[in-house]
């Protein structure tokens, strides 16, 4: 459904939804060690607080094996975890934390090499969409909610499908998702993500002031981001997976009917079970490489995938 | 020609009387009237023959006095008019009134107004502003002198039409030039397209409007097809002019009128229909009629009875509308019964006489039989306004009355045939009652159809950790690294777990960020964020196009446009089997070629900051345009080359 007005009784109020990366295996190769970003983090999260004392922060855990709500800043349970050595917040949110990483240790189970090590983007991102949902059908008043990515692992191009249709259900909300990479290469998911739904996209340069950059760009609330100019990237990856084998690719088949992207040409598309009829060949103009009757050559992301190469390169 | 006369008469009629009734007018007791009827639009008038006879045969001839000034007691004299020249000749041939006019030096015209107490005069003034003066032995001479001096005045003022284009290979119906004239009036747009293109030669008509038929289907259709209502004033509420010096009350009556007085007043339409021509007059009917609306006017009922006595026919007008009471039971019977009507009977206060309200504050007592002569002001109010809502039934222009009320008898016929199907409209009272009586709460669950989600294998779709177990492969793209992982999952669970202990040991590291960094985070943010704005732009919705002058903007856009239509053209010619096709193309291509240059121009005439946006823009421009000049000379050499003896390119 579409999003119920939101009831904002203040133009700067935040509902911010963090999907926090706890992807042991990128935190464990990564140039910013964990409990320095950690200490960013909820730095972070403590000036958004203070910033309006209407603002809520709820973070969920990005983990390998399983996602889990982490911290609601408006629950009263956080009293719990006394910690004369830092904010109360954020005490109970380290409690959590390590709770929750016992926990996703005792889901892991043995996996063949190779594989990218990407974490459980989609689930936490259908989490956030869920409680957003529950906080626009509880009737009191509320901020328009955002989602905050602070993404670290490289995609796992088998979430495409999941990954798109949250994105796509956030669009249908006006839920923006902003995104923060700090892992090594591009994430085409976030650039997506934030594109379609209208947030802001970055990836920082400099990550011992991983602090200022989240305060800088990532704490801009949603009335104020008419007037407060954020970096725009310069293109978008708009690559997509292909459905039978999940690799990224960027030219493919897509049936007609449904639009499943497929990299090679098949004779049933495997989501809605058409049958593609015989191949006819023929030679058009731009060089595509073949026509057939049911499926179109098309190439993924043409607008911006040109500006991206030339990026890259 | 015979058209043209018919606008002209039609236009010069505007105040044309055709006949006028005298009654003497005895205060305060009776009234008489004085009927005048108008046919607005029409030429013909039933009881004005001689009239029209004359404007038919161009020639008028009146007696008149021709006056030089005002002053001027006037040389009597017999004025005639042709359609050419105005010629006066006084009865005594000695005096010197004289006046042979062409029509060409008469201006204008103005005369005395009927209802005045002057004379009748008409002025009729010429180039060298001048006037001639001539005075009417009645005012009926004045509006027929006054009528043809305007009729010839119009027909000279005229200008010609201008001949239309017709195209050699359409046949055009007017509306339809119409139509495209008024589709390029409107869209500037497509009006440049036409002129570059149709009129240069490049398309001919029937080309450039083919792709074009929606738009033409839609205007047509726009055009109105609506019927123009009655006026919501209530018309048959008309008032009389009276003529004071002559003691006459004169109405107009126009067949507007009459149809809109036969819609709402059923009764006095059959009565036209059955008493006229066979018993009485039309003047007579209308004499009658209102007559009776001044009794009712006066809300004498005592009076009305008494003349209704009298006067049959009379009667009927003051009667009650017995087809009007007739019809409302008819309505009341159909009326829906899930209608919520609460009325209270003391609050029905609108069957009473002046809404119950009397003078004098004594109730009069009514006697019944006067009953049947009263009639309130609510009623003829309500009837009028359900008569101008139910719209115009009849919809032509009419001549004279008998056609107006045969029409509208035509009319109510069809609409009563139609009604009479009463079987269906009670099984859809039926249906709609018991859609309306449906109690929700007690109905079943209404599941919407939704269209089930079909995806053949799920798992497949969905999951497919497990399809890609043995897979080896990374990004496919640009090789980019993997994490290199060389730990066991033992080891990277418990080195994240050892980082929260220690922060929660420690707490947070003393300043969370140094100085240096967050400083040099900040520059090179509002550095980037600066720059992009000066590059792209502030607005992440503006496109380069909105930052170039506007002249430029809508140069390029025109171009777009026009090579867009240009391409379409093209592309839809081939492949190329008639040699009007292979003209065609060799047209487009040409025009096409010409587009280079221009585009050249705009490159070169836009300020050196926005070059390179523009070359953007305008490569795909250049690639479209290459691409169908390249088939364009691909076609041409498989041409030359497979029919080498036919240079001409014959097919």
């Amino acid at each position: 459904m579409a999003s119920a007005p939101s009831k904002l009784y203040a133009d700067d109020v935040n509902l911010v939804v963090v999907l926090l990366d706890t992807n042991p295996f990128f935190w464990s190769s990564s140039s910013l060690s964990f409990s320095q970003s950690l200490s960013h983090v909820l730095a972070f999260f403590n000036a958004i607080l203070t910033l309006n004392q209407l603002n809520q922060v709820v973070v969920i855990a990005t983990g390998y094996n399983s996602c889990d709500y982490i911290f609601d800043s408006a629950s009263d349970l956080n009293r719990c975890f006394e910690n004369g050595r830092m904010p109360v917040m954020s005490s109970s949110l380290l409690q959590k934390l390590e709770e929750f990483l016992i926990k996703d240790e005792q889901l892991s189970k043995e996996e063949a090499e190779g594989r990218i090590k990407s974490s459980l983007f989609s689930g936490s991102l259908s989490m956030a969409l869920c409680y957003i949902q529950r906080v626009f059908r509880s009737g009191a008043l509320h901020p328009h909610p955002r989602i905050l990515c602070l993404q670290g692992s490289p995609d796992g191009p088998e979430q495409y499908v999941a990954i798109m249709n949250a994105i796509f259900s956030a669009q249908r909300s006006e839920v923006p998702i902003d995104s923060c990479y700090i892992g090594a290469q591009n994430s085409a998911f976030l650039q997506q993500a934030s594109y379609i739904t209208g947030g802001v996209h970055h990836k920082p340069q400099n990550l011992d002031g991983l602090f200022q950059y989240l305060m800088t760009i990532f704490a801009t609330d949603l009335h104020s981001r008419s007037f407060i100019h954020l970096p725009k990237p310069v293109g978008v990856d708009f690559r997509a997976s292909c459905f039978c084998h999940k690799n990224t690719i960027d030219m493919g088949y897509i049936c007609s009917v449904c639009l499943s992207i497929f990299c090679k040409h098949h004779k049933k598309c495997s989501t809605c079970g058409y049958e593609f009829k015989e191949v006819i060949s023929s030679t058009i103009f731009g060089g595509c490489v073949g026509q057939k009757r049911g499926a179109k050559c098309v190439i993924a992301g043409w607008g911006f995938c040109i500006s991206h190469h030339e990026f890259l390169c | 020609m015979h058209l043209l006369n018919l606008i002209l008469q039609t236009s010069s009629f505007g105040v044309f009387t055709s006949s006028r009734l005298f009654f003497p007018l005895r205060l305060p007791a009776t009234f008489s009237f004085a009927l005048q009827i108008f046919p607005s639009r029409s030429t013909i008038s039933f009881s004005h023959y001689n009239i029209h006879k004359t404007m038919a045969s161009g020639l008028v001839t009146k007696r008149a006095k021709y006056k030089t000034t005002i002053k001027d007691p006037g040389t009597p004299g017999h004025l005639r008019m042709t359609l050419e020249k105005i010629l006066f000749m006084p009865h005594n041939p000695k005096s010197a009134g004289k006046l042979d006019v062409e029509f060409r030096y008469i201006k204008g015209q103005k005369h005395t107004k009927e209802g005045s107490n002057k004379p009748p005069w008409l002025n009729l003034t010429n180039n060298q502003n001048g006037s001639f003066i001539f005075e009417f032995e009645n005012y009926s001479d004045l509006q027929d002198c006054r009528d043809f001096v305007g009729k010839v005045l119009a027909k000279s003022g005229e200008v010609s039409e201008k001949p239309t284009v017709a195209y050699p290979d359409e046949q055009l119906s007017a509306a339809e030039m119409e139509l495209r004239i008024k589709l390029l009036q409107e869209d500037s747009e497509l009006q440049k397209l036409h002129k570059q293109f149709v009129l240069s030669g490049v398309l001919t008509e029937a080309e450039f409007w083919a792709t074009r038929k929606k738009l033409l289907d839609r205007e047509a259709s726009k055009k109105m097809k609506q019927r123009l209502g009655f006026k919501s004033a209530m018309v048959s509420d008309i008032k009389p002019s009276t003529d004071g010096r002559t003691n006459k009350v004169t109405f107009n009556l126009t067949p507007e009128i009459i149809l809109q007085i036969f819609a709402e007043k059923p009764a006095v339409h059959r009565a036209f229909l059955s008493y006229v021509p066979n018993k009485m007059s039309e003047r007579n009917f209308w004499t009658k009629y209102f007559r009776a609306e001044y009794l009712h006017s006066t809300k004498n009922s005592i009076a009305a009875a008494a003349e209704a006595a009298e006067d049959e026919e009379l009667a009927v007008f003051l009667k009650q509308d017995d087809i009007l009471a007739s019809e409302a039971r008819k309505k009341i019977r159909r009326v829906d019964p899930t209608l919520d009507m609460e009325a209270d009977e003391g609050d029905d206060y609108t069957h009473l006489p002046d809404h119950g309200i009397f003078r004098d504050g004594n109730k009069e007592m009514t006697e019944s039989q006067n009953e049947l002569y009263k009639r309130t002001l609510s009623q003829d109010i309500n009837r009028h306004a359900a008569v101008v809502l139910e719209g115009r039934a009849v919809d032509a222009e009419f001549e004279d009355t008998k056609a107006v009320a045969e029409a509208l008898a035509q009319s109510k016929r069809e609409s009563s045939n139609k009604g009479e199907s009463d079987g269906d409209t009670s099984r859809e009272r039926l249906d709609r009652l018991s859609r309306m009586t449906e109690i929700e709460d007690l109905q079943g669950s209404n599941n919407l159809p939704l269209a089930p989600l079909c995806i053949k294998d799920p798992r497949d779709y969905f999951d497919s950790q497990q399809a890609n177990a043995l897979r080896t492969s990374g990004d496919a793209l640009g090789g980019t690294e993997q994490i290199k992982c060389s730990l066991s999952i033992l080891e990277v669970y418990s080195s994240l777990r050892e980082s929260i202990s220690s922060i929660k040991a420690m707490g947070w590291k003393e300043p969370i960020v140094k100085p240096e960094a967050a400083h040099q985070v900040f520059d090179a943010l509002t550095n980037s964020i600066s720059n992009t704005k000066h590059n792209i732009g502030k607005n992440p919705q503006e496109s380069v196009l909105d930052r170039l002058p506007r002249k430029t903007k809508e140069e390029l856009l025109h171009i777009w446009t026009s090579i867009l239509e240009l391409l379409k053209h093209f592309w839809a010619s081939y492949p190329i089997t008639t040699s009007y096709l292979y003209a065609k193309v060799n047209r487009l291509k040409d025009a096409m070629s010409n587009i280079y240059p221009q585009l050249e121009e705009i490159k070169g005439s836009v300020p050196s900051e926005f070059r390179h946006q523009v070359s953007l823009l305008v490569r795909p421009m250049h690639q479209a345009l290459d691409a169908a000049i390249q088939h364009y000379e691909a076609s041409m050499q498989k041409r030359s080359t497979q029919s080498g003896e036919k240079p001409n390119g014959y097919v």
